[in-house]
């Protein structure tokens, strides 16, 4: 019992450790002015978030975030910065506190709110004993897959994840309407055009 | 006092991260800044998600040998669990989000660049003067050809 309530202990501490490195990157994406840096801490951030999933027992959501979070949306982000503008403009004085209030603001009721939501790692509370529970205890004899999390979501929640295909696709089919390839790209026609005119 | 911190503080902790999230997505002028402020705010809601589906002393949503009996046929319906697992119902809901969530990010990436292309920057209030400046000359014409039509 010693065990695991150190276990517990050192799981708190560096939880709070990651959460307090998360916030503190949080604070310099906002206060950086440079797009590079603040799309490189944005995917550190995510590697941060993984090594937490991780840390809180969900071992696939870490393995998707950085892979694709981390990995993807920064190549994604970068590609961005590339084609618009590496530097964001300073921001005007006192147009920050405006935004400030409203997040305390949500904060503080978010906070209050806390107080009628299940204790953190409470085995009993509503979300962990229902539907859950169910998949586990039903997973192996139903599928012969170990990992539960795979099998819920190929198996018994399978149309979930073909909807979430569908969105990817349509997301995907979206970007290449919109900026276009070759001929339909605008930014290519400009440079093409650039190029031909020998511009001085 | 000490048992609502260790019971509830990983909460408040991810609320105070969540809220940067929200603060740089409603400062930021700069486009690009302002989806970075989104997208963290989306992965801190993932973060409260698994928070919510972690159960104390628990062990991933990975059978272990005892659990996976080699007599066990299909259908056998509702097992006793040797173990205790975390919920893995959570991980699979904030899968499916992360990945929406670059797909949507990518769609406004590619916004943006459209933006750029047409207004030549990525700075909400410029695009807002630009918007006005165009929208009072095009007032400017249309009075103008109205009163010559008068005339």
């Amino acid at each position: 019992m010693t065990g695991d309530m150190m276990g517990e202990a050192s799981t708190s501490i560096i939880s709070a450790l990651l959460l307090s490195i998360l916030f503190v990157m949080g604070v310099a994406i906002a206060h950086l002015r440079n797009l590079f840096a603040i799309v490189m801490l944005s995917g550190i951030y995510s590697l941060v978030c993984a090594a937490w999933y991780i840390l809180v027992d969900a071992v696939d959501v870490g393995f998707t975030e950085a892979a694709v979070g981390a990995g993807m949306s920064t190549a994604v982000l970068l590609g961005a910065i590339l084609l618009t503008s590496r530097n964001a403009k300073p921001e005007r004085r006192f147009a920050r506190l405006g935004p400030l209030a409203v997040c305390i603001a949500a904060g503080a009721m978010l906070i209050y709110a806390t107080s009628d939501l299940p204790a953190a790692g409470d085995p009993a509370s509503p979300a962990n004993t229902g539907v859950g529970l169910t998949y586990l205890q039903i997973n192996w004899a139903d599928t012969g897959v170990p990992n539960v999390v795979t099998s819920v979501l190929a198996s018994y929640r399978g149309f979930d994840t073909l909807g979430e295909t569908l969105v990817v696709f349509i997301a995907g089919l979206a970007v290449v309407l919109l900026l276009g390839f070759g001929e339909r790209s605008l930014a290519e026609t400009l440079r093409k055009l650039k190029k031909e005119d020998k511009v001085p | 006092m000490w048992d609502i911190i260790l019971e509830r503080g990983s909460y408040w902790a991810i609320i105070a991260v969540m809220m940067i999230g929200l603060y740089i997505a409603f400062s930021a002028e700069n486009l690009i800044k302002r989806l970075v402020g989104l997208s963290l705010f989306q992965t801190t809601i993932c973060l409260f998600y698994v928070k919510l589906a972690n159960v104390a002393n628990a062990t991933a949503p990975v059978l272990l040998a005892e659990d996976m009996p080699k007599d066990a046929y299909r259908g056998e319906g509702v097992a006793e669990l040797v173990h205790v697992y975390s919920n893995p119902l959570p991980h699979v809901l904030m899968l499916t989000a992360i990945v929406v969530g670059v797909a949507t990010l990518s769609l406004g990436l590619a916004l943006i660049v459209r933006i750029n292309e047409s207004y030549g920057t990525i700075e909400a209030d410029e695009i807002y003067a630009s918007d006005v400046k165009v929208q009072m000359a095009e007032d400017a014409d249309a009075a103008r050809t109205s009163g010559e039509v008068v005339r």
